[in-house]
């Protein structure tokens, strides 16, 4: 009986340790064999609602590189995990990726906290990450390379839209956003913008809500008492899911976007989905793309994205969306694919080499250019009014692509950095 | 709104019988399809010369229904095309595109529509230009319109609020008299941007008597606007105190009169806004015509469906554990887990959209900066008669008093013939019915996703604590003083601070006042 | 509710020759074993143990002492907190501090300040992190704080009267406030992303598989002395008056127990428990941020507890293990199902299995599964 204990015992502790370890299995990698590939967003949990589309475009895009076959003659595995809106589940999973599956490259990540879990593992095991989403700046790392906006990407070109005649003519400001990293920095980044343009810190309020925070009436009506001392907009970093409720509040305070134009980094084609948009008719956002610009390229994207919905039964289907961090998605996979052909290997260290100045027709119309040495993608910038059927009219855009600069000069500082990766 | 101003714009056609002068193709081509710069220029000289011909026009490139076809521009009315000039009926070209206007744009339409209004016969419409004329840039073309309009106008409100306008201006002018006058003249009004106005002509002002009328006049208008911002804030209070209210009182039945820990309370909330998002799209699809009352179909599927799924849990979980709280409540964490699971297998893990009916939009107009919107309104009425037929079906009618007499003393009511057991379901519905009902309320202001019930569960457990056990009137008023203490502080402190220091207070309230704000008499122990 | 069950067999192995004989393996197995397997067996080797399973199963201890702490107040004292992840939290941040300015002027500043507050324009230290760069103090602090707050919190809330239910209420409370503060970045604590990024710890690079295998060891020393110490707890006379509170507070009370005390100790001893657990756990997953302290966080920890079998201290081990091993399994293979499983397993667990896994192996097969076919009578 006792013995049989101890045995039970023995048998739990193993089971579960069985059951942590998972599917981690040695593999090996022959010559000719597929080269795998990393998608690493959450499929689960808060953030499934952006994610998912991006893992289904990373995959389409692989397709789209299978079908044309492969990359160096060879295949291109995906390896699909689940972070599950964890952080740290992110450095575990990145970690799984790198050393376990021993993925070529891995295309991930939404949140800023999600990147910075994950570049510890990257940085340790030399790994590459494509980061394809808007964020704040401030980091430049070797082994990442970052296809979304930088601040002066996205919200300083949309500051100076506002400021501008055609913008309205904005004098005051209101910095609106969600307690976390991304408002912070870029707000910081803006205020110290506007102060160059002569702004006074008078004219400038800046508001935070906490994660989740469903009741604006007092923030709405700060800003309607803000506004009657001259020609006022909005700068909204408010994440996700707080947008409807402060639209909302908007409208029933009867702010109109011709009085108050409120400009948003986070609301895109996608987070419209599950608004009703009207509320919002006439605010505006700022993307590197738009669902609804026209030219050759973005039609063919919307048109590969729309069969490969219907193909593999992707979610909405029946209404397949394109936005600015699923374009990103898809330049970071092509880009990726054509620095490997270059530098004809997949050793992390040659390919990262490689990459700086591929160059992409990208669906935004412009030809998406890696940037020789600082990481990240010239990209054009675009305002666009909300429309009641939840697409953008686009109103302002660049002449051309813009160079990052992901050491925004509007920080103290930052003037001292170097524009390229430090090397490890 | 629109529609109204439109009909206005008719009216006032009919009585001018203007000859379309300025107003001819060529404008109207540059204002539909020309790029930002032609269109303001466009704009700019169909205003200059006032000509009210131009305002059918303009109110439909506001109201989006000018379309640019192949060469031609037209007006789309419903499912039939108008020419933009004549207004004579055309045919409708296959392949239409919206004109692109830009906010400023849109801003200037509307500015030079209400400056044309200025003119309008009616004065009605005459007052209305002049509120929407209140803040906005005023050049010199707009300023002689205004001296123009001044003069003529016979009505007193609209005569006040033109001089007010005029005198805004005048208080930059260099003429000492008409500065003087035009401090004194702004003392009356109720307006944030003739507040900024006198701060910023009081800061450069040199001369003492115009000094001391700038100072009166702001102090006048800033004690009138202080009124309106007061209870501006007690009035979103009282709006978070109503949805507070609706969110907890389920939670006050299910938990406060029968003890039952329910931590699936804010999934009955949000299947709840689940099934009006279904009941409006029945509507859509086959009501179309009654669209507007959807709401008030939504409100009882919504209890219906949530009670029903109630009874489910309590016939299958709830049952088993009473007298087992803990147990409850972790058994209750795992239905809402299998509950949200469910809503994103079967609608998706994004939210979904929930319009509001149009009779919900639009404010009552209380003074300048005091305009309560008619949605809140609603959800206030409707948490109140939540409220009420809650209280009468626990203290007016049969059910209610089993529900009471099992709650007091379950031997005793069993022993004269209840059935207990069968009350113990009906009133774990009727909780979860109730948060049905709130879940339809929270579809008009928030957002309708599977995450919904996560974000009031806290809130929501803190109302009934507070209010103490098994007391509707506590709840009452734990919603009250959460919802208005929260707003003040949000005022004076920031939102997050406001939410940190709300809980901090409960924690060290409830080491006070275990029982909460209204304990029953009476002590138990175990 | 008045019986006292007597401790399951499986529970009670290691009151006995073969429980220490048990203990002994397992030791040997965390200490010297795993370590072998790790660093000396080549790789892809059938013996090889590798860097990723490493951190996995260090990662697991941590949980398991979490489940631990929960069934010295739950499982023995009949408190059930939903706040216990702000005391790992707590720990968490406080060694994350350390481990902060072990990062030196290798941030991407290369500041003499971690770089969250060289972007808040910071120029010194806030006063809480003062000697912080000292190992001791910060690992005293990452047990000692959180105690602390546990103390203070417990002291009122006992003292109060508040029990069952309302505490677990404002538990939650208090772990939901804390992680709006921590969200706060004038807090100073890094704001959502937290602490990251570290580089060292007692100036010895982190990302070595050395310092890794070390620190699996501790984690796994600790979670078995811990288990020693709380074997000891809850079988001394101080053990039993704890479950006998457990059973009927106001009679132990009315024997002249002075009940706060033997509450409040427990309850402080858990509330430190956890915040070495966050110490150790902090350095081995790379970081530590407020949604550590969310409620949905500290729930789990409580069915882990109940998954394993309460009252039973091997069986919370057990819980933490086979809860997250499922979790990681059906997170890689079926993701959209993993909250069906999760939410089942609360359910069924407390309709089913009230003494959890542990209790379903120990009883006799006739008598394993507690079918629900009597409903229970709501106290009233």
């Amino acid at each position: 009986m006792k013995r049989r204990i101890v045995v039970k015992s023995l048998g739990f502790v193993a089971a579960g340790a069985l059951l942590a370890a998972g599917a981690i299995l040695p593999a090996r990698a022959a010559d000719k064999s597929p080269i795998k590939v990393g998608v690493l967003h959450s499929l689960s949990g808060t953030m499934a609602i952006s994610e998912t589309v991006l893992k289904d475009t990373a995959l389409m895009a692989i397709e789209e590189i299978n079908a044309k076959g492969g990359v160096l003659g060879r295949k291109l595995e995906p390896v699909v995990v689940d972070p599950a809106s964890n952080w740290p589940l992110f450095a575990e999973k990145a970690r799984q990726l790198l050393a376990t599956d021993k993925v070529a490259v891995v295309f991930g990540c939404w949140t800023s906290v999600s990147r910075k879990s994950v570049l510890p593992v990257f940085k340790e095991l030399d790994g590459l990450l494509f980061y394809p989403v808007q964020y704040e700046g401030e980091e430049l790392e070797k082994n990442v390379f970052y296809t979304g906006a930088a601040p002066n990407q996205q919200a300083i070109p949309a500051v100076e839209y506002l400021m501008s005649k055609a913008g309205g003519g904005a004098k005051r400001f209101v910095l609106l956003g969600t307690d976390y990293v991304y408002p912070r920095t870029t707000n910081k980044i803006l205020r110290a913008f506007l102060r160059s343009k002569g702004v006074a810190d008078a004219d400038i309020m800046e508001e935070y809500t906490p994660f989740g925070h469903s009741d604006y009436q007092t923030i709405v009506a700060n800003i309607k008492k803000f506004a009657s001392g001259g020609k006022t907009a909005v700068v909204s970093t408010i994440n996700g899911d707080s947008n409807v409720p402060f639209y909302k509040e908007l409208g029933n305070a009867g702010l109109k976007a011709t009085e108050v134009p409120v400009v948003a980094f986070s609301v895109g084609e996608e987070e419209l989905r599950g608004v009703d948009a009207k509320p919002l008719v006439g605010h505006l956002a700022a993307w590197n793309y738009f669902m609804s610009l026209k030219n050759p390229a973005n039609t063919e994207f919307k048109k590969k994205w729309a069969a490969y919905a219907k193909a593999h039964g992707v979610a909405n289907a029946d209404k397949p969306l394109t936005n600015d961090p699923m374009e990103a998605t898809y330049i970071g996979v092509n880009i990726w694919k054509q620095a490997v052909e270059k530098a004809k290997t997949t050793d992390v260290d040659k390919v990262i080499a490689a990459v700086g100045g591929q160059k992409f027709e990208a669906p935004s119309g412009f030809t998406a250019e890696m940037d020789e040495k600082n990481h990240h993608l010239h990209k054009p910038v675009f305002i666009g009014e909300v429309k009641a059927d939840g697409q953008f009219n686009v109103v302002w855009k660049t002449p051309g692509p813009v160079r990052a600069q992901p050491w925004s000069p509007f920080i103290p500082g930052n003037d001292k950095k170097k524009d390229q990766p430090d090397a490890n | 709104m629109r529609m109204l101003r439109l009909f206005a714009g008719l009216a006032m056609l009919a009585v001018f019988c203007a000859p379309a002068a300025a107003l001819d193709r060529g404008a109207i081509g540059r204002l539909a399809s020309g790029d930002a710069d032609e269109q303001r220029q466009a704009l700019d000289a169909l205003v200059a010369d006032n000509d009210v011909s131009a305002l059918p026009f303009l109110q439909d490139l506001l109201a989006d229904r000018v379309k640019i076809g192949a060469d031609t521009t037209i007006i789309v009315d419903g499912d039939h095309g108008l020419d933009p000039l004549e207004r004579a009926p055309v045919a409708l070209p296959s392949d239409l595109e919206d004109v692109s206007t830009s906010n400023s744009l849109r801003l200037a339409i509307e500015e030079s529509i209400a400056a044309l209004e200025l003119l309008s016969p009616d004065p009605a419409l005459r007052l209305e230009a002049v509120k929407r004329l209140q803040n906005a840039e005023l050049d010199e073309a707009r300023l002689a319109l205004i001296a123009k309009a001044e003069s003529h106008e016979r009505d007193s409100a609209v005569r006040d609020g033109l001089r007010q306008m005029r005198a805004l201006s005048e208080l930059q002018s260099g003429d000492r008299a008409m500065r003087l006058a035009a401090a004194k003249a702004l003392r009356a009004s109720v307006s944030g941007r003739v507040r900024e106005a006198l701060k910023a002509r009081l800061a450069s002002e040199e001369d003492g008597e115009i000094r001391v009328a700038l100072t009166r006049s702001l102090r006048n208008v800033e004690s009138s606007l202080a009124i309106g911002e007061n209870l501006g804030i007690v009035f979103s209070g009282v709006s978070l105190a109503s949805i507070l209210l609706l969110a907890a009182l389920g939670l006050a039945v299910t938990y406060g009169l029968m003890g039952v820990i329910n931590m699936a309370h804010g999934e009955m909330m949000m299947i709840g806004a689940y099934a009006t998002y279904v009941a409006q799209n029945c509507f859509r699809a086959y009501l179309p015509d009654h669209f507007q009352w959807y709401l008030a179909a939504a409100a009882p599927v919504a209890f219906v469906v949530a009670a029903l799924i109630g009874v489910v849990i309590e016939r299958m979980v709830i049952r088993f554990l009473y007298g087992r709280a803990l147990e409850t409540l972790l058994a209750t964490w795992g239905v809402s887990l299998i509950l949200m699971q469910t809503v994103r297998t079967m609608f998706g893990a994004q939210n979904v959209q929930v319009e509001n009916p149009a009779w919900m939009s639009g404010r009552v107009f209380v003074m300048e900066n005091l305009q309560l919107p008619y949605n809140r309104i609603v959800i206030i009425a409707f948490s109140l008669a939540v409220l009420a037929l809650v209280s009468f079906l626990l203290a007016r009618t049969r059910l209610g008093l089993f529900v009471r007499a099992v709650t007091q003393n379950r031997t005793m009511a069993k022993c004269v013939g209840v059935d207990s057991s069968r009350i113990d379901t009906i009133a774990f519905a009727l909780g979860s019915g109730i948060a049905g009902l709130a879940g339809v309320a929270l579809s008009q202001v928030g957002n309708v996703g599977p995450d919904l019930g996560q974000h009031y569960i806290v809130d929501s457990f803190m109302v009934v604590v507070l209010g103490g056990v098994g007391q509707l009137a506590g709840a009452v008023y734990a919603a009250l003083g959460l919802g208005v203490a929260g707003k003040i502080f949000e005022n004076l402190a920031g939102a997050v601070l406001a939410e940190i220091a709300l809980l901090v207070f409960l924690i060290v309230f409830i080491q006070k006042r275990p029982q909460g704000l209204f304990a029953l008499g009476g002590r138990q122990a175990d | 509710m008045l019986h006292v069950a007597p401790s399951p067999p499986l529970a009670r192995c290691l009151y006995e020759k073969r429980g220490w004989a048990l203990f002994a393996l397992a030791a040997l197995v965390i200490l010297v074993v795993a370590p072998l397997a790790n660093l000396v067996t080549p790789e892809g080797s059938f013996l090889h143990l590798s860097d990723a399973s490493v951190a996995l199963l260090g990662k697991l201890f941590c949980y398991a002492m979490l489940a631990l702490a929960m069934d010295l107040v739950w499982g023995y004292a009949g408190i059930l907190s939903l706040g216990h992840g702000v005391f790992f939290a707590l720990g968490g941040y406080a060694f994350g501090m350390y481990l902060m300015r072990q990062i030196g002027h290798d941030g991407s500043y290369h500041a003499d300040l971690p770089d969250f507050m060289v972007f808040l324009d910071w120029n010194s230290f806030p006063w809480f992190w003062a000697y912080t760069d000292h190992f001791c103090y910060a690992l005293a602090l990452a047990i000692l704080a959180p105690a602390a707050l546990a103390c203070a919190f417990g002291f009122f809330a006992f003292r109060s009267r508040i029990k069952g239910v309302y505490f677990s209420i404002i538990t939650q409370a208090l772990t939901y406030a804390m992680m709006l503060l921590f969200f706060r970045n004038e807090t100073g604590f890094g704001g959502n992303n937290g602490f990251t990024d570290f580089k060292r710890i007692l100036d010895y690079p982190l990302a070595t598989p050395q310092t890794r295998i070390i620190l699996f060891m501790l984690s796994g020393g600790s979670l078995l002395l811990l288990l020693l110490a709380s074997r000891f707890i809850v079988t001394s006379k101080f053990g039993r008056v704890l479950t006998a509170i457990r059973e009927a507070e106001s009679r132990v009370m009315f024997c002249g127990y002075d009940t706060l005390s033997y509450k409040l100790a427990i309850w402080t001893f858990s509330a430190a428990i956890c915040g070495l657990a966050g110490a150790l756990y902090v350095p081995q997953v790379g970081i530590i941020n407020p949604s550590e302290m969310s409620p949905a966080a500290s729930i789990e920890i409580a069915i882990w507890t109940a998954v394993g079998g309460r009252g039973t201290l091997i069986g919370p081990l057990v819980g933490a293990f086979v809860v997250n091993g499922a979790k990681s399994l059906f997170t890689a293979a079926i993701p959209e199902y993993w909250l069906f499983f999760l939410g089942l397993l609360f359910v069924l667990v407390t309709l089913l299995l009230p003494k959890g896994v542990i209790g379903f192996f120990d009883a006799p097969p006739s008598a394993r599964i507690s079918l629900p076919f009597t409903r229970k009578e709501p106290a009233s």
